[in-house]
């Protein structure tokens, strides 16, 4: 276990320094300069003011040792300073985390109990009207675009019906506090995290369904039935116990995507999460701040693997870790 | 006390005094109408990086700051210049000195005096370093910068420059608070999260990504005002959604390029909402084609004079932007200083530009060009479009540049284009906005706001220089008129239209727009009916 764990850490920090590296070469073939984008925002025609921001940013150095100079700032925790905000990255990302994964979080949790929950219906009544409609649901889910739902259900839900709030996280300027808040901010979460899980729901409920109909099929099944467990204990302790890993690994995949797999929600629902820091940082050459949410994103899904990993043994005892 | 300011206040420039604080006045309501407090909704976008003017000068920056912040000046729609921090002003005899006297009791939102040497900071020190343009203007023409005492600021010139004093604005001079500023690094230094400005609203919380909130600063110079309580400038990145904000009543104003053209018509229909396209003359962007004269093919007028012809730009306002546009009549927009439209014009001719081609002996197919596209969304991909069929029924063979910003001013600021989608601002006056595309010495790498295109004649420099070296009015004016014309006979550059920013805002908010900065102006006199 000890060895495991120590193999793994070393493997994870040979993946991150990679991801690093080669992030900051990637970006450095996109065209433009952040110094130029900030100049011409301005309408400056100054090719000194340029210069000047390009100093200021470090730019001026060549390419590897800009490479050291962010590497070395990592490696002692330091993320660099946003040319464009002015402001520490770390601050930046940590201030828009907290949205992003309650977003993201909220979403995985909605996407696995109605996915699994309609794997299972639709699996034991299969072949019935039921059975059809959740599967026709699930895959009209499965190919809509993101986006589009978002749109639709604004258009719908806030619109038309007058429901929900269309965008934002929480209602602004009314100053409420405790339990009011809470509130406020999970009447602005049904719309964007329904959107942003929606495609998830539709994979788990596939994914439970199959599984499900592949494990009742099984001999053990039958046993059980002959010797007459009641069904419904048959479904909950025998087949979806066994039919739950394939979910299990898509799951650790939906969690990988915490941190960067929102981008279009935060973007229609005007949630101050990190998907929109990282697309403006994109627009504007920002790269601290692109490499730093990079950094993140990355380290998320190395740390998810590494507990997906350990956690199989308990899901499936039958998977060996070695 | 608006009234007894407006008496005080007799501006003096160029020997004629301005009246100013009457048109700002009348503009509104009698005191005993207006409504005070309230909370105004706005939308930010994009989301400013920082609002701290003296280092940022962006859109969104101004807009937010604009409440924060101010400068010695602001502009009628006319562009006359207005008092803001400066209450008056002279200009001596030659033209070399200009001396700003300062409004009384203006106090910085951390409750230190602003006084004369905030001023002198500003101009000697903060903007020098951090300016995208003051650094220039200083350089060319600025002596000294004094302060004889605590309200009284003296700029002596070593040159005369008719444009000086177009450029006291809050874009183009932000004051920043010497006694927090002076002798640190600005750009690390602490206060940047926390703005303090002169300006009626106070800097009260910012939640990135989500929105800005400032309050109303009790103790504003102005007695009484400001009259609304909080700004809000929201957060909202998806163009229908800020749509929908503003359908909804989230927001009550949106400024130009808030929402898509497509959705204004559509906004303005809604009972109880007013729209305007003033407030941007100051800046007044025009939207222009600039060929690369460098290329064998554009050096030639005829060619040039072609192209103009073959594009209907009346089409292009109209049925790809919206009608959010008036098409130009030459180098200088409509709302500029010394516009002159009685210059040559050419109208869409398709038959005319084949002729001129003809008879310019060019074969445009054996010139292939690319066609550079500004990178702000499906309106302008549209007119690329538009642009490039029409190119390609004229002869020539097209190819479309995708380029997103950063691409896009890669390409201008190395000269690697043949033919490019630009848009400048023109800045109040002709010497800050306009001759920096011609100057046959401006032509700089590394900025897409020079003479990027290449153009060369001695003669223009030379009516630039002495349009901006004038002391009197009328002898810039001449100048500047001959200048259009020369420049309109060569076309080094295609003036496409006058860019139009549509504010629209419900009724109830009053006196939004008042002068030629518009919606970056202190809202110290804007108010909400109940």
């Amino acid at each position: 276990m000890l060895n495991f764990t120590l193999q793994r850490t070393g493997k994870a920090f040979v993946v991150i320094v990679a991801v690093v590296v080669l992030n900051f070469l990637l970006i450095k073939l996109a065209p433009g300069d952040p110094a130029a984008i900030l100049a011409g925002e301005a309408g400056s025609g100054d090719p000194q003011y340029v210069e000047n921001l390009r100093q200021q940013f470090g730019l001026d150095k060549p390419v590897v040792v800009q490479l050291w100079n962010y590497l070395s700032g990592v490696l002692t925790g330091d993320l660099g300073f946003s040319y464009r905000n002015q402001v520490p990255v770390l601050d930046l990302i940590l201030g828009r985390l907290p949205a992003t994964l309650l977003l993201t979080g909220a979403a995985l949790i909605f996407s696995l109990i109605t996915g699994v929950l309609f794997g299972v219906l639709a699996a034991r009544h299969r072949g019935s009207v039921l059975d059809s409609v959740i599967t026709a649901l699930a895959l009209l889910f499965y190919a809509t675009p993101l986006f589009w739902i978002a749109l639709m259900s604004v258009l719908l839900f806030s619109i038309n019906l007058g429901w929900l709030p269309p965008f934002d996280m929480e209602t602004i300027g009314a100053g409420y506090t405790g339990w009011r808040r809470v509130l406020d901010i999970a009447h602005h979460m049904v719309l964007p995290t329904v959107t942003l899980g929606l495609f998830y729901t539709a994979v788990y409920t596939r994914l439970t369904r199959a599984s499900m109909l592949e494990v009742m099929s099984l001999d053990f099944v039958k046993t059980a039935h002959a010797k007459g467990v009641p069904n419904s204990r048959i479904i909950r302790r025998h087949v979806l116990r066994n039919a739950v890993l394939p979910v299990f690994t898509f799951a650790s995949m939906q969690t990988g995507q915490l941190v960067g797999g929102a981008i279009l929600t935060e973007t229609v629902f005007a949630w101050p999460g990190i998907g929109r820091l990282m697309f403006d940082a994109l627009m504007q050459r920002d790269y601290p701040v692109l490499l730093g949410v990079f950094l993140i994103t990355a380290m998320v899904v190395v740390v998810v693997n590494f507990i997906t990993d350990l956690l199989y043994r308990f899901v499936d005892p039958r998977i060996g870790i070695s | 006390m608006r009234k007894t300011l407006t008496r005080l206040v007799t501006a003096v420039f160029l020997g004629c005094a301005s009246m100013a604080g009457v048109a700002m006045a009348q503009d509104g309501a009698t005191s005993a109408e207006i409504t005070r407090g309230g909370t105004l909704n706005m939308i930010v976008q994009p989301e400013p990086p920082m609002l701290i003017v003296g280092l940022n000068t962006q859109g969104p920056t101004l807009y937010v700051a604009g409440q924060i912040y101010q400068s010695l000046l602001t502009y009628r729609e006319d562009l006359k210049p207005l008092p803001q921090l400066a209450k008056s002003w002279t200009v001596s005899e030659d033209g070399l000195t200009y001396t700003f006297n300062l409004q009384e009791g203006v106090k910085w939102h951390d409750g230190e005096a602003f006084t004369s040497k905030d001023v002198v900071f500003a101009a000697e020190e903060f903007l020098v370093d951090a300016h995208p343009r003051w650094r220039l203007i200083r350089e060319a023409y600025v002596e000294s910068v004094t302060a004889p005492d605590d309200l009284t600021v003296v700029f002596r010139l070593k040159k005369p420059f008719s444009a000086f004093l177009y450029g006291f604005e809050l874009s183009s001079f932000p004051i920043m608070p010497a006694h927090l500023y002076q002798g640190t690094d600005y750009r690390t230094n602490a206060n940047n999260t926390r703005p303090i400005g002169t300006g009626p609203y106070k800097f009260e919380d910012w939640q990135r990504g989500s929105y800005i909130h400032l309050v109303r600063n009790e103790d504003y110079w102005k007695e009484g005002q400001p009259y609304i309580d909080d700004l809000y400038f929201r957060v909202i990145p998806d163009a229908a959604s800020r749509a929908i904000a503003f359908e909804q009543g989230t927001v009550d104003l949106l400024r130009g390029g808030d929402v898509e053209g497509f959705t204004i018509n559509s906004l303005t229909s809604l009972p109880g909402v007013e729209t305007t396209t003033a407030g941007w003359e100051y800046f007044s962007p025009q939207m222009f084609l600039q060929p690369n004269l460098r290329l064998e093919v554009f050096k030639n007028k005829d060619v040039r004079k072609a192209v103009y012809h073959a594009l209907d730009r009346d089409f292009i306002v109209n049925a790809i932007f919206f009608g959010q546009g008036k098409v130009s009549t030459g180098p200088f927009a409509e709302s500029m200083l010394f516009h002159d439209p009685n210059i040559q014009q050419y109208p869409y001719d398709m038959e005319l530009a084949k002729k001129l081609i003809a008879d310019s002996g060019v074969d445009l197919s054996k010139h292939p060009i690319r066609l550079l596209g500004l990178p702000y969304g499906s309106t302008w991909d549209r007119m690329t479009e538009y642009v490039k069929q029409q190119l390609e029924e004229l002869g020539f063979v097209v190819s479309i540049q995708a380029v997103d910003a950063g691409g896009w001013l890669q390409a201008m600021g190395n000269f690697d284009f043949d033919l490019a989608f630009s848009f400048l601002y023109q800045f109040g006056h002709p010497a800050q906005g306009v001759s920096r595309i011609y100057f046959s010495d401006n032509q700089v790498k590394g900025t897409h706001a020079g003479n990027n295109g290449g153009y060369e004649n001695p003669e223009v420099d030379a009516m630039f220089r002495k349009a901006a070296d004038a002391i009197d009015e009328a002898e810039a004016a001449e100048a500047y008129t001959k200048v259009q014309q020369i420049l309109a006979e060569e076309v080094p550059v295609l003036w496409m239209f006058d860019m139009k920013n549509t504010t629209i805002y419900r009724d109830k908010i009053r006196n939004p727009v008042r002068t030629a900065i518009g919606l970056n102006e202190p809202m110290d006199e804007v108010w909400i009916a109940r």
